[in-house]
């Protein structure tokens, strides 16, 4: 065991995790963060915390994590590295291991310019590949960045981000090994909707051996409306919405576009059960946290198992 | 070469304000290859300033000169009998050249009338796009002639990242994907064997101010002025 963490272990002993996503508020207090979490407690083996998605400020990641922890989930704190130098990153990972997080989900973040401080500074001191790396070394060399000793060194179950439909499409099974290279643990794909593309991805990854170093949760959205299909499909950089999904969500009754989002996603999740290479799944309801248990339901993914 | 755009004239003006003889200092290098702050824009802004000045009831007595290089004592030299005349120095120089300036003549204040905008490449009259961040520690011989840090919106230097959009950048359609362009380049040359490899941590440079001491110099004991 590499952190002892519940997502390690579920995914370790064979299971096929189910993860989820909760977005901390733009405020203080901790009821939405707790409301929140009622949600997905028990119906999910971690639940990603996320760092000023979209650039925009919100609680931080590691506090919003520890009131997950509080409630009984196992949070997975997402560290981008927009916002923090590599000081800045180590220090707080310190303190979140020392406070009870085991999981890290590595990540570039969105750019600043996207969010609601346009004329910020973007950090960038390192990227998403060397934060893996720094957190392994913190973890197994037991030294930071910078080479010192730590004591006590963070047992932090590493994960990263793919996504498999951005440009250019053939080099991003090699930058998925690059990031096992760097010592990542776990994956979680960007939103999948084009299954076609996902299993030429994961095909090539089967290929070259790289879903035996790493586990891979593919990543489901399930669709809320048909401006929310029409929006990730123009807007949101990165994202493959292929035409039929919208068209199958405009032809259901306008009262039934949700369920029907959720059908999709059921449908894809029972795909991804059986798809070699594929470990488990990322349920990001966006702001729909409330879904989750009906989702998890349909999706035949309940109980989760339980390992002491 | 170095690239700046003049200030607005209205910002220029505010700096101004309450002086009554100005000496405008041009600088016949770079930017006056980009049009910002030679000859001829000195020219310009001369006029500007004097018309307003008169406009206003308030005019002020405003002289020009440009000097070769306002980076290099050699020909600094050639203001020093001048720049007592005038109650300030304006200088449409880079900011290296205005402090260069405000060096040499530290009791009088010298005012800077360009924005120093980045090192770039000149794609056709009057018009630049930048290249280089000048790091200090260069990885073109890696990434096919493009540089991650100038030409990436986050400095990736293990990109691309998921935000690549048809080979543009997620911050804008209009600004092409570095890291797609490093690709498609590679790709080209059959060397994308250069960037499987994981690049480390950069080691940053230019968080202080850094000094070039070229082999076979030294640093002069005395700085001559």
């Amino acid at each position: 065991m590499k952190s002892g963490s519940n997502l390690e272990k579920i995914l370790k002993a064979g299971h096929f995790a189910f993860t989820g996503e909760l977005g901390p508020p733009r405020g203080t207090g901790a009821e939405e963060v707790r409301h929140k979490a009622s949600f997905l407690k028990g119906m999910v083996d971690s639940v990603n915390i996320t760092d000023n998605q979209t650039a925009v400020v919100r609680m931080s990641s590691w506090a919003a994590s520890l009131i997950v922890l509080q409630e009984g989930l196992e949070p997975n704190y997402q560290m981008v590295c927009r916002d923090r130098n590599r000081l800045a990153m180590q220090s707080d990972i310190l303190g979140a291991y020392t406070l009870g997080i085991r999981n890290m989900l590595c990540l570039s973040g969105d750019h600043q310019k996207f969010g609601d401080h346009p004329q910020a500074k973007g950090v960038f001191d390192v990227d998403s590949m060397q934060l893996i790396g720094m957190v392994k070394k913190m973890r197994d060399e037991g030294k930071f960045l910078g080479g010192a000793e730590i004591l006590n060194p963070p047992q932090i179950f590493i994960g990263a981000a793919s996504n498999p439909f951005a440009d250019p499409f053939e080099w991003r099974v090699h930058r998925l090994a690059k990031k096992i290279a760097s010592g990542v643990d776990f994956i979680q794909t960007q939103c999948i909707y084009n299954m076609e593309k996902f299993r030429a991805f994961i095909k090539q990854a089967n290929e070259m051996g790289l879903t035996e170093k790493v586990y891979i949760l593919a990543g489901v959205t399930p669709m809320k409306s048909v401006g929310m299909a029409k929006y990730m499909k123009s807007k949101v950089p990165g994202m493959d919405v292929p035409d039929e999904i919208i068209k199958r969500l405009q032809g259901v009754d306008k009262t039934k576009v949700a369920d029907e989002g959720i059908k999709i996603a059921c449908e894809q999740i029972e795909e991804f059960k059986e798809m070699k290479g594929v470990a488990g799944v990322h349920l990001m309801a966006i702001e729909w946290e409330h879904k989750v248990p009906e989702i998890a339901e349909r999706a035949k993914v309940l109980p989760r198992p339980v390992i002491d | 070469m170095i690239v700046a755009k003049r200030k607005p004239f209205d910002e220029i003006r505010q700096l101004l304000k309450g002086y009554k003889k100005v000496l405008n200092v041009g600088c016949g290098t770079c930017v006056a290859v980009c049009l910002a702050g030679g000859e001829k824009e000195v020219s310009v802004l001369n006029a500007e300033l004097d018309m307003a000045g008169k406009l206003d009831d308030n005019p002020i007595e405003i002289a020009g000169i440009t000097i070769e290089r306002q980076c290099d004592r050699e020909y600094l030299e050639a203001l020093d009998s001048k720049v007592g005349n005038y109650e300030v120095l304006l200088s449409m120089a880079c900011g290296a050249g205005v402090q260069f300036l405000a060096e040499r003549y530290p009791q009088i204040p010298v005012l800077p009338a360009v924005d120093t905008t980045f090192i770039g490449v000149n794609q056709a009259v009057g018009w630049y796009e930048e290249r280089c961040r000048s790091c200090s520690s260069c990885v073109l011989g890696h990434t096919g002639g493009i540089c991650p840090v100038t030409m990436c919106a986050k400095g990736l230097y293990n990109g691309p990242c998921g935000g690549t959009n048809k080979g543009s950048c997620e911050i804008d359609a209009n600004q092409p994907c570095a890291w797609y362009m490093i690709y498609e380049r590679l790709k080209g040359q059959g060397r994308l064997d250069c960037i499987l490899e994981i690049t480390p941590p950069n080691d940053w440079q230019n968080q202080i101010p850094r000094t070039v001491i070229q082999p076979g110099y030294s640093k002069p004991e005395t700085t001559a002025k």
